[in-house]
C-alpha cells in the first residue's frame, strides 16, 4: 500500500513537471509565432493603398517618407525623387471638399468614380483609400510599398503605432531606452545593496540583524504600483528641482526606483554569497594579522565576487521586466536616450500602455508581440550569464 | 477599472437572463462607457421588465460589433468614419445616429504660467515640435514640455484630429497613461501643457482660452461648451441600424429624457437640452 502511494506521488509530481515545461514552451512559440507575424504586413494599413496620379514618377515610397508627406513635413514630390511640384494629400474623409454628398449618391454607389476622377484630375496629389474602392478601370497608379521589413523593425528609429497611413515601428529607442534605465538602475544599487550586504553579513550585531533583515525583505513586497506613484509624486518633483530641468518625467527618476525595488534582490542574494566564504579563511586572515576591514576586502569579497556577480545580474533581470512603476515616472517619449536627464520609453512600458487597444491580429498587436520576444530574449540572455557564473562559483568552492 | 466593468456587465447579464426578455446589448467607447452605465441603472430602476448590457472596448471596437451585428447600439465618441458607413450599407444596414452628450477638452498648464491663450495654429505647433519655447507664444523664456494621452486612448485620437489635423505629434512627447497622470504632472511642471476632459478640470492646473478663428479666444466653460462656441467640442453618439429601432428606441429616448440629460450633467458632460 504505501508503496503504492510513493509510486502514485511520484507520478504526480512527474507529471506536474512535464505540464509546466509544456506551458513554457507553448507561451514562448506562442509569442514567436505571432511577433513574426509582423513581418507579413504591408507598410500602408491593412486593406489600404497608396495611389498617385499616372504622370507622377514616383515608384516607392518609405515608411519614414509617408509618415512624413502625410504630417505635411516633405510638402514638395521632389524631396522624394519625383517632380519639383507640391504634394496635396487625399484621404478619404476629405471626398466631400472635392465632391458633394449628393454626387456620391444616396448609396455612395458613385464613389469609386470619384476617387479614380480626383487621382486622375490632380497631377500632383497622393491619396490613401481603402482597397475595395479601387476598381479594374481605376485611372491612377497604385504605388508598390512592399511589406514591414525586419530592418524597419530593428533598426527603426521611431515608434510611431497608431500613425495613418503608414505606422512606424522602430524598435532601437524602446531598446536602448530599457537598458539604458536598467543599467543606470544597477549602477545606483550596486554599492547600496553591497554595502548592506556586507554589513548584515559581517559587522551587525545578531539584534540588529534580527530588525533589518526583514524591513528590507518587506521592500520586495511592495506592489509596484506605489513605488510608481511614490516615484511620481516624490522623486520626479525632486529631480527636477534638484537639477533646475524642464520636466522632472526622466531616466533618472527611473533609475532610483527601479534601483530601490532591485535592491532586496542584490541584498539577499549578495548577503547568502558572503555567507557561504569558509570560517576557516576568515580565522587564517584574522589570525595572520589582518584587521576586520582588510579581511572583509582583500580575503571575503575576493572569495565570493561570482556571487555577487549573480546577484548583480539578478538585480538587472528585475529592471528590466519591470513595467508599472517605470511606466509611471519616465515620461514615455519614444527618443534614443542621450542623457539620464532625458525622458525614455522602456519596452515593458509599451506593451502595457498599448496592448489593451491594439486591434487583435493587427500589425500593431503583433509589433507588441515582437517587443516580447525582445525582452524575453534579454531575460534569456541574462539567466544564461547567472548559470554561467553560479557553474563558475561551485566550481572555484570545491 | 476594465474588469470592474465587465464584472457588471456580467451582473446585468446574469440578472437579466433570468427574466428572459430582449436584452439589448450596448458595445463601443470607453469615454461613454461611465454614462451608458448610470444611464442604464436608472432606466432599469423604471422599467423592471427591461434588460441592458454594456460593455466597453473602444468606439472603434462598438462600431465594427454594430457592422457584424454582435451589439444592438455601438457608443462612440466621433463620428462614424467614411469607411465604416459603408461597411454598414455593404452589410444591408442604415445607421441612425443620435447625440446623447457633449465632451469638452480643455488645454491645460502650469498655474504659474502667465500665458492664457492659444490659437489652434499655435497648438499644432507646439504638439508637432515646431514652437518649444513658451516665449514664442508670448510667455517666460521656458522650455515647453508636452504631455499627451497613451494612443490606445479615445482622446489622443480626438485631439490628433481636432487640433494637430491628422498630423502626428512629436516623439518627444511625454505619454501619460491616465488622465489623472497628466493633471499632477502639469500641476508639478512648470513648462508643462496638457489637454485633458472638462469634467476633470481643477484648481491645479489653469485651462487656456482657444481660438479656432485666431480672433476671439474662448474659455473652456460650460454655458461656452453649451452653446457650443468652445471648438474643441466632440459628440457622444449612440447608433443603431434600423431595422432594430423598435427594440432600442425605448432606452435611447430615457437617455435623451429630462431625466437621463440630468445624468448627464451629473457624470461631468454637457447635456444635448
Amino acid at each position: 500500500m504505501r508503496r503504492f502511494i510513493e509510486k502514485s506521488v511520484e507520478k504526480v509530481l512527474m507529471a506536474s513537471g512535464a505540464i509546466t515545461s509544456l506551458t513554457i514552451l507553448l507561451i514562448v512559440v506562442f509569442l514567436f509565432r505571432q511577433g513574426a507575424g509582423l513581418f507579413r504586413n504591408s507598410v500602408v494599413e491593412e486593406n489600404y493603398s497608396l495611389a498617385v496620379n499616372k504622370t507622377n514618377p514616383v515608384e516607392k515610397l518609405t515608411p519614414e517618407e509617408i509618415k512624413n508627406i502625410f504630417d505635411r513635413e516633405i510638402v514638395n514630390w521632389a524631396q522624394v525623387g519625383g517632380l519639383n511640384e507640391d504634394i496635396s494629400v487625399f484621404r478619404l474623409n476629405d471626398i466631400t471638399s472635392y465632391v458633394s454628398e449628393e454626387a456620391l449618391g444616396e448609396e455612395m454607389q458613385f464613389l469609386s468614380h470619384h476617387l479614380s476622377e480626383i487621382v486622375d484630375t490632380h497631377p500632383h496629389i497622393i491619396a490613401f483609400i481603402p482597397n475595395e474602392y479601387i476598381r479594374k478601370d481605376f485611372k491612377g497608379k497604385v504605388l508598390d510599398v512592399g511589406k514591414i521589413t525586419p530592418s524597419d523593425f530593428f533598426a527603426g528609429k521611431e515608434w510611431f503605432p497608431t500613425a495613418q497611413p503608414a505606422p512606424l515601428f522602430g524598435l532601437l529607442p524602446l531598446l536602448l531606452g530599457t537598458l539604458w534605465v536598467s543599467f543606470a538602475a544597477i549602477l545606483f544599487a550596486l554599492p547600496f545593496g553591497l554595502a548592506v550586504a556586507i554589513y548584515l553579513a559581517e559587522l551587525a550585531s545578531t539584534r540588529t540583524r534580527a530588525v533589518l533583515k526583514p524591513v528590507i525583505e518587506l521592500l520586495a513586497g511592495i506592489p509596484s504600483v506605489i513605488y510608481g506613484f511614490f516615484g511620481l509624486v516624490v522623486v520626479v518633483p525632486l529631480i527636477q528641482k534638484t537639477f533646475d530641468l524642464p520636466v522632472g518625467e526622466t531616466a533618472l527618476a527611473g533609475s532610483v526606483i527601479l534601483a530601490v525595488m532591485a535592491m532586496p534582490t542584490i541584498i539577499t542574494i549578495a548577503e547568502d554569497a558572503i555567507r557561504t566564504v569558509p570560517r576557516a579563511t576568515k580565522e587564517a586572515s584574522l589570525a595572520l594579522g589582518a584587521s576586520q576591514m582588510q579581511t572583509i576586502f582583500k580575503v571575503i569579497l575576493p572569495y565570493c565576487v561570482s556571487g555577487i556577480m549573480a546577484a548583480v545580474v539578478l538585480g538587472i533581470g528585475r529592471a528590466v521586466g519591470e513595467t508599472m512603476a517605470v511606466l509611471m515616472v519616465t515620461g514615455n517619449s519614444a527618443i534614443i536616450p542621450t542623457t539620464l536627464l532625458e525622458p525614455v520609453r522602456t519596452i515593458p512600458a509599451t506593451i502595457a500602455a498599448e496592448l489593451g487597444e491594439a486591434p487583435t491580429g493587427g500589425a500593431h498587436y503583433e509589433a507588441l508581440f515582437m517587443l516580447g520576444v525582445i525582452l524575453f530574449l534579454i531575460t534569456l540572455f541574462i539567466s544564461i550569464l547567472i548559470e554561467i557564473i553560479s557553474a563558475k562559483q561551485i566550481k572555484q568552492q570545491q | 477599472m476594465r474588469q470592474n466593468i465587465q464584472k457588471l456587465g456580467l451582473i446585468v447579464l446574469l440578472g437579466m437572463s433570468a427574466s428572459g426578455l430582449f436584452a439589448q446589448k450596448i458595445k463601443g467607447s470607453d469615454s461613454v462607457l461611465p454614462l451608458a452605465q448610470k444611464e442604464a441603472e436608472n432606466y432599469l430602476k423604471k422599467n423592471k421588465q427591461a434588460s441592458v448590457i454594456i460593455t466597453g472596448g473602444g468606439s472603434g471596437v462598438g462600431i465594427s460589433a454594430l457592422i457584424e451585428g454582435t451589439t444592438d447600439v455601438a457608443m462612440s465618441s466621433r463620428k462614424m468614419k467614411t469607411e465604416e458607413k459603408m461597411k454598414l450599407r455593404n452589410a444591408g444596414k442604415t445607421p441612425v445616429e443620435t447625440v446623447i452628450a457633449w465632451d469638452a477638452l480643455a488645454v491645460i498648464v502650469n498655474p504659474k504660467n502667465p500665458v492664457s491663450k492659444l490659437t489652434r495654429e499655435q497648438l499644432e505647433a507646439i504638439f508637432t515640435g515646431k514652437i518649444t519655447n513658451w516665449q514664442q507664444v508670448g510667455g517666460p523664456n521656458q522650455k515647453i514640455v508636452v504631455y499627451s494621452r497613451e494612443t490606445s486612448s479615445g482622446t489622443y485620437e480626438f485631439f490628433k484630429e481636432s487640433i494637430l489635423k491628422n498630423k502626428n505629434y512629436m516623439s518627444s512627447v511625454l505619454s501619460m497613461p491616465a488622465t489623472g497622470a497628466i493633471i499632477q504632472s502639469v500641476s508639478q511642471t512648470p513648462g508643462a501643457i496638457g489637454y485633458v476632459g472638462m469634467a476633470y478640470l481643477n484648481k491645479d492646473v489653469k485651462a487656456l482660452k482657444i481660438s479656432y478663428d485666431g480672433k476671439t479666444y474662448i474659455e473652456p466653460s460650460y454655458a461656452n461648451a453649451k452653446n457650443k462656441s468652445y471648438p474643441v467640442l466632440r459628440p457622444l453618439l449612440l447608433y443603431y441600424t434600423k431595422n432594430n429601432e423598435q427594440n432600442v428606441k425605448p432606452f435611447i429616448d430615457y437617455v435623451l429624457s429630462a431625466e437621463g440629460q440630468r445624468t448627464v450633467k451629473e457624470i461631468g458632460y454637457i447635456d444635448t437640452l
